[in-house]
């Protein structure tokens, strides 16, 4: 079956640009924001809004990876998977405003995760969800607050989001 | 991966992510909440034959920081000390719903026997078995070494060049088998140091150089040396005149410790003989990373079962490590 595109490198760099922009009206400011990016893409992710939202604001914004494997609740479903790196940025989290950010939001059962991961390294003031692609299909009360595009999508297609950082190019597709 | 039994058939690939596994897990105990839920509801049983403070404590540390339950198996004062074999303790264990068993036992290939007899269906760990292999304290070693020449890059990096020097008791050591097997496949180069009698009779068809002047291996400028305990509780013969023998001649002083170049590092497994095999100078000084080694090992085994435990069971290919 072949994948069909639904978005593509402009159409992601927009989404993104007004993500940035929405972010920094929900927080009115930059002001202790940090962006923390979910492995694996959720982190290339992070570093592109954060760079968006350092050059709309005109000041940096600390930017930072989340690894979740090690709170997920399916671990026994599956093969083994290999931890990835988690990067706090060195101001902590502590009373700030945490945007998370991931490529595709599916069952909400990563952020569950996630949450839990980062109540082990500190207490955020806010924690916030942004998301490249909502697909629809959660299994748990969750909800993003910044989405690049809605997809609605049959439980059994994949949705592939590939980036330049780790994938050579910008794309997301749907296919069976 | 099912079981870790040796290093000697642990491969470059699986060896690496076991390290880099470690790597996380180690960042994991920097945090305000060192416990993660990963192993919730697992339960691993540490069945130790023989003495140990270090290994046991550090199984159980890193055990329980993943949230697994965990059942301390002393055989002295149990039923193994009325003659109970290891088949029936195994399977006792096994009736309780054992996922993981960490064995220790004083007879090589006790460990195997457990993960092939069908006795049991838990993953085992080898934690030392009598003069075989004791493939965790190998693994926190090569982190050891691995972290202090890489530092924050270590991930997905081998020992390709760096220079190993084993010295001591090496017919008696599971420690140096285990490190001899791992650190080669991670492309370091091994060089035992031994009093002639201390050396085993098949060591040449180990991937190692064998020295016997302790002062010539170190005049090579080694980037670590590694200090064996002399097992006193092993020494069934003569193997040397005396300990002020011993000591003189392979014994890591102040003065000899002197002569390595600046970034060498200097490693024991513990615990130490004090003045023994290794002086409290050269055991306490910078160079020394026998502490490190203690909080690496935690980590390291956290990795360990970790890969054995959390994903679903018969994983990646069913294979045997």
């Amino acid at each position: 079956m072949s994948a069909r595109t639904v978005l593509q490198q402009a159409d992601i760099s927009r989404a993104l640009t007004r993500i940035a922009h929405e972010i920094l009206e929900t927080n009115r400011g930059a002001d202790d924001l940090v962006l923390l990016g979910i492995p694996t893409r959720g982190v290339a992710l992070a570093d592109r809004l954060g760079a968006l939202i350092a050059s709309i604001a005109q000041t940096d914004v600390p930017v930072g990876s989340l690894d979740v494997t090690l709170f997920r609740d399916d671990l026994a479903k599956n093969p083994t998977r290999s931890p990835q790196p988690t990067e706090i940025p060195p101001g902590g989290i502590d009373g700030k405003t945490v945007v998370l950010v991931d490529d595709v939001l599916f069952s909400g059962r990563s952020i569950r995760a996630a949450l839990d991961a980062i109540q082990s390294i500190g207490r955020p003031a806010t924690v916030r969800l942004a998301i490249l692609v909502d697909r629809g299909h959660r299994e748990l009360p969750i909800r993003p607050d910044f989405v690049g595009k809605n997809i609605p999508s049959a439980r059994t297609e994949r949705v592939n989001v590939r980036l330049s950082e780790n994938d050579g190019v910008d794309e997301v597709t749907i296919g069976a | 991966m099912r079981h870790l039994l040796d290093t000697k058939t642990l491969d470059r690939e699986s060896a690496l992510r076991i390290l880099d596994v470690a790597e996380d897990m180690s960042d994991t105990q920097s945090r305000e909440v060192k416990k993660l839920p990963t192993l919730r509801g697992k339960t691993v049983v540490n069945l130790f034959f023989e003495d140990s403070t270090r290994t046991r404590i550090s199984f159980e540390a890193a055990a329980k920081r993943l949230s697994a339950d965990v059942i301390n198996f002393a055989a002295k004062g149990s039923s193994v000390s009325k003659g109970e074999s290891l088949k029936d303790t195994a399977q006792t264990l096994q009736a309780m719903g054992a996922d993981a068993v960490v064995i220790r036992h004083s007879a090589s290939g006790a460990p195997r026997t457990l993960a092939t007899s069908g006795w049991i269906s838990a993953g085992v760990v080898n934690a030392g078995d009598g003069t075989h292999e004791h493939p965790t304290q190998a693994l926190l070693d090569a982190y050891t070494i691995r972290k202090r020449r890489f530092g924050a890059d270590s991930r997905g990096r081998d020992l390709a060049g760096v220079c190993v020097v084993i010295v001591g008791d090496v017919l008696h050591s599971r420690v140096a088998r285990s490190n001899v097997w791992l650190l080669s496949t991670l492309g370091a180069e091994v060089t035992l140091v031994s009093a002639p009698t201390l050396v085993p009779q098949n060591v040449s068809q180990w991937p190692v150089r064998v020295l016997y002047s302790l002062d010539e291996a170190l005049a090579e400028g080694p980037d670590a040396v590694m200090m064996l305990r002399i097992q006193l509780e092993r020494m069934s013969a003569a193997y040397f005149p005396s300990e002020r023998e011993y000591s003189r001649t392979w014994g890591l002083d102040a003065v000899r410790a002197a002569t390595l170049p600046g970034d060498s590092i200097v490693m024991h497994p513990g615990p130490m003989n004090r003045g023994l095999e290794i002086s409290s100078e050269a055991a306490d000084s910078p160079r020394s990373t026998v502490l490190e080694q203690v909080t690496n090992g935690v980590s390291v085994r956290m990795a360990v079962l970790y890969l054995l435990l959390a994903g679903e069971r018969n994983d990646e290919r069913g294979r045997d490590l």
